[in-house]
C-alpha cells in the first residue's frame, strides 16, 4: 500500500437526501481509502449508509460533500457519462437480485459490457466463454435466466462482471437471495477472483458469514464508519 | 457501433413480439390508409382524364333556360329549333360542327328483344362533334336529313343486345309505333364521365325525331364543336350573340340559355376528384399520426417497463447517447416495420377497390417512397421523447424499481 494511491479514496465524504425537516443524512462525514487488491465487506443496519457508500464507490453516486476519489480522480464534478465510462473501463457490478436481462442468453447477457465498449464480434463471444468458464458455466452458455437456477444466475452475473477485466468488483449482498451452499460456492468463487486475478472486491454483506471471506470488514452505523478491521493475511 | 445498436434494438423488438405487434398496428393502418387512399384517388382522377380526352374535344353544349349543369333543365324557357341551327352553322367561323339534339327515353324492339334506350334526333355533324366511329354501314345523307326519311344509326350496345351477333345494316327497328331502317352502327364507346352507358343510343334525323318520335319541333341542346382550343372562349361569346339576337334579348338583359364549355366541366370534375383524394389522404394523414402517438404511448410504458432493465444498462457502462440510440432506433424500426406491411396491406386494398370501382390501380413510386419516410420520420419523432427519457434515468432509481 505505501506511497501508490489508493483505489478508492474518501475524504470527509457526505451525501444527504431531501431537503430542510426531511433531510436525510445518509453519509455524515465519512473518511476511507482502498488500496487495490483488498478484499473488503462493508457492514451495517439498513439505513446505517452502506448501500450509499456503495452507490459512490461505483460512481453510480455523487457525495453532496467532501472529495471521493477513484483512481486518484475526483468524481464530484463527473457528468453522468464521464462515470458511466469509469464503470465500463474499471468496476464490475453484482447485485443481490442478479439483475440479468430476461429473455436473453447467459452470453448475451455477459457479452453487454463489452458491445457498449465497442469490443468487436469475434473477441467479444472469446471472453464472453471465457468468463462463463471461469465461473463454472460450460454448456450454459445459450440458457436464458429463467432456464438456470439462482446460483446459476448469480454466476452469469459475475461473469458479465468480470468480462471486462475490471480493477474493482462491487458485489451488493451477492449472497442474500441464495441458499447457504450456494452462497459460500459464490464467495469462493469472488474470493478466487480476488486471489487469482487480484481484482479489488467490495462487497456489501448483512451475514457475518459470508464477511468472514474478507480481509477487512468495514461497520457502518448512523451514516459513520464505526469500525475498521483488518484480519491478518492468511 | 451503429450496428451494434440496431442489433440490440432488434433483438429487444424480438423479445416482446406481442408488445411490438400492437406497436406498429396503428402504423400499418395510417400508412395503409394512406396508401389506398392516395392510389385509389389517382386512379379516380387519371380515369377522369382518361374520360375527357374520349369526350368529343372542344365542344361548346348550348341548353335552353339559366339552367344549373345536368340533367333536366328547366322546360319553361324557350327551346331552340333548327333555325337557330342554321344560324349557328351560318355565323360562326373556326368550328368543326353543330349538332341539335332532341332526346328521349323509349323501348326499341326488334323481333321478340326489347331494350329501353335514349333515341336521339340530330343531323350528321353531330357524329363529328362527339366523335363516333363508325363501325359500319353509313350515316345520313343530306336529303334524309331534309326528307325527314326513317333511317337510323344504332349503338354498340343496342347491336349486342337486339342483334346478338346478326348484322344489323338493312333490319328495321321498332321505336314506340314506328319503325325504321338500320343505315349504320357506330363502335363502342364506354361509359360516359358521368357513369351512363353512351352505345345504349338509337340515331335518327332531326325531323324524323320531330314528326315521329316527339310531335313538337323543340330541340334541347345544341352541341359546338371548335376547331382549336384557343377559340373556344370566342365561339363561346359569339354563338351568345348570334343567340341573343336570334331570341330578340335586349342589352342589359340576361341570356335565356347557357353556353357550357364542356372540357372545363371535366377539368372541373378532375380537380373535384383531386381535392376529394387530397381529403381523403388527409383523413388517412391523421390516423396516421394517431399510429405515431400509439408508437409514443407504448414506447413510454416500454421506457417505465423496462425501467431496471435500463438501469443494468446504465451500470454496466452504457452511455446515454447509447441508450437514447438503442430506443430510438427501437421506434424506427418499429414504425418501418408498420410502414411496410402498411405499405403491402394500402396497395391491395387499392387493388381490390380499383378493381371494383372500374379505375385504374397504378402504384405511384413516390407515395410509396414517401409513406416510407414519413413512418421513419415518425418514429423518429414519436420515439424521441420516449428514448430521452429512458437515457436520462438515474441508474441508482432505475435499478431499485422492480
Amino acid at each position: 500500500m505505501s506511497g501508490e494511491a489508493p483505489l478508492v479514496s474518501f475524504s470527509n465524504v457526505t451525501r444527504f437526501y431531501g431537503a430542510g425537516g426531511g433531510l436525510v443524512r445518509a453519509l455524515a462525514g465519512v473518511d476511507l481509502a482502498i488500496a487495490r487488491g483488498e478484499f473488503i465487506a462493508i457492514m451495517g443496519p439498513s439505513g446505517s449508509g452502506k448501500s450509499t457508500a456503495m452507490n459512490i464507490i461505483g460512481c453510480l453516486d455523487r457525495p453532496t460533500g467532501g472529495i471521493f476519489r477513484f483512481l486518484g480522480v475526483e468524481v464530484n464534478d463527473l457528468t453522468q457519462d464521464q462515470r458511466a465510462l469509469l464503470r465500463r473501463n474499471f468496476i464490475g457490478f453484482v447485485f443481490q437480485g442478479f439483475n440479468l436481462l430476461n429473455r436473453t442468453t447467459a452470453i448475451e447477457n455477459v457479452e453487454l459490457p463489452l458491445i457498449y465498449r465497442g469490443t468487436g464480434r469475434r473477441e467479444r463471444r472469446e471472453r464472453a466463454i471465457e468468463a462463463l468458464h471461469l465461473v463454472g458455466l460450460e454448456g450454459r452458455e445459450h440458457h436464458t435466466p429463467g432456464e438456470l437456477s439462482g446460483g446459476q444466475q448469480q454466476r452469469v452475473a459475475i461473469a458479465r462482471a468480470i468480462v471486462t477485466d475490471p480493477l474493482l468488483l462491487l458485489a451488493d449482498e451477492p449472497t442474500g437471495n441464495l441458499d447457504s451452499q450456494r452462497s459460500e460456492e459464490i464467495m469462493d468463487l469472488i474470493a478466487r477472483l480476488n486471489e487469482e486475478r487480484g481484482i479489488t472486491v467490495v462487497m456489501v454483506t448483512h451475514e457475518p458469514d459470508m464477511a468472514a471471506h474478507a480481509h477487512r470488514i468495514v461497520r457502518f452505523v448512523d451514516g459513520h464508519i464505526a469500525s475498521d478491521d483488518h484480519k491478518a493475511a492468511a | 457501433m451503429l450496428w451494434e445498436t440496431v442489433k440490440l434494438a432488434m433483438s429487444s423488438i424480438r423479445r416482446n413480439v406481442l408488445r411490438s405487434v400492437l406497436t406498429l398496428l396503428g402504423i400499418v393502418i395510417g400508412v395503409g390508409a394512406v396508401i389506398a387512399m392516395v392510389t385509389l384517388g389517382n386512379g379516380a382522377s387519371s380515369k377522369v382524364q382518361e374520360n375527357l380526352s374520349k369526350l368529343g374535344s372542344n365542344m361548346l353544349i348550348v341548353r335552353p333556360g339559366q339552367a344549373t349543369f345536368g340533367p333536366g333543365s328547366s322546360t319553361d324557357a324557350r327551346s331552340f329549333d333548327e333555325r337557330d341551327v342554321t344560324a349557328l352553322q351560318n355565323d360562326l367561323s373556326g368550328i368543326r360542327g353543330v349538332a341539335p339534339t332532341a332526346q328521349k327515353q323509349m323501348k326499341v324492339v326488334f323481333g321478340a328483344l326489347n331494350y329501353d334506350t335514349t333515341v336521339t334526333g340530330t343531323n350528321s355533324d353531330w357524329f363529328t362533334v362527339q366523335d363516333w366511329t363508325l363501325e359500319d354501314g353509313r350515316v345520313f345523307s343530306d336529303s334524309e336529313l331534309r326528307a325527314g326519311t326513317s333511317v337510323c344509326v344504332i349503338g354498340d350496345t343496342i347491336t349486342h343486345e337486339l342483334f346478338a351477333g346478326q348484322d344489323p345494316i338493312g333490319e328495321r327497328l321498332r321505336i314506340g309505333n314506328f319503325s325504321c331502317e338500320v343505315i349504320g352502327r357506330m363502335a363502342a364507346k364506354g361509359q360516359s364521365a358521368f357513369g351512363t352507358d353512351q352505345d345504349a343510343i338509337v340515331v335518327l334525323p332531326l325531323r324524323t325525331y320531330h314528326r315521329r318520335i316527339a310531335g313538337n319541333t323543340r330541340i334541347g341542346t345544341i352541341s359546338i364543336s371548335v376547331r382549336e382550343a384557343a377559340d373556344i372562349a370566342r365561339v363561346q361569346r359569339d354563338a351568345e350573340d348570334v343567340l341573343r339576337e336570334r331570341r330578340r334579348i335586349v342589352p342589359g338583359e340576361e341570356d335565356d340559355f347557357t353556353i357550357r364549355d364542356l372540357t372545363q366541366i371535366l377539368a372541373t370534375m378532375a380537380s373535384t376528384t383531386t381535392i376529394l383524394t387530397g381529403l381523403l389522404g388527409a383523413v388517412a394523414a391523421v390516423s396516421l399520426l394517431v399510429g405515431g402517438i400509439g408508437i409514443m404511448n407504448i414506447m413510454l410504458v416500454s421506457v417505465t417497463e423496462r425501467t431496471r432493465e435500463i438501469g443494468i444498462r446504465l451500470a454496466i457502462g452504457a452511455l446515454e447517447r447509447q441508450v437514447l440510440t438503442q430506443f430510438l432506433v427501437e421506434a424506427v424500426v418499429l414504425a418501418l416495420f408498420g410502414g411496410i406491411i402498411g405499405i403491402v396491406i394500402g396497395l391491395g386494398l387499392a387493388a381490390g377497390g380499383a378493381l371494383a370501382m372500374g379505375v385504374p390501380f397504378t402504384a405511384d413510386l413516390r407515395v410509396i417512397a414517401l409513406a416510407f419516410a414519413v413512418s421513419a420520420l415518425i418514429g423518429v419523432i414519436f420515439g424521441y421523447f420516449p428514448a430521452r427519457r429512458a437515457a436520462q434515468l438515474d441508474p441508482i432509481e432505475a435499478l431499485r424499481r422492480e
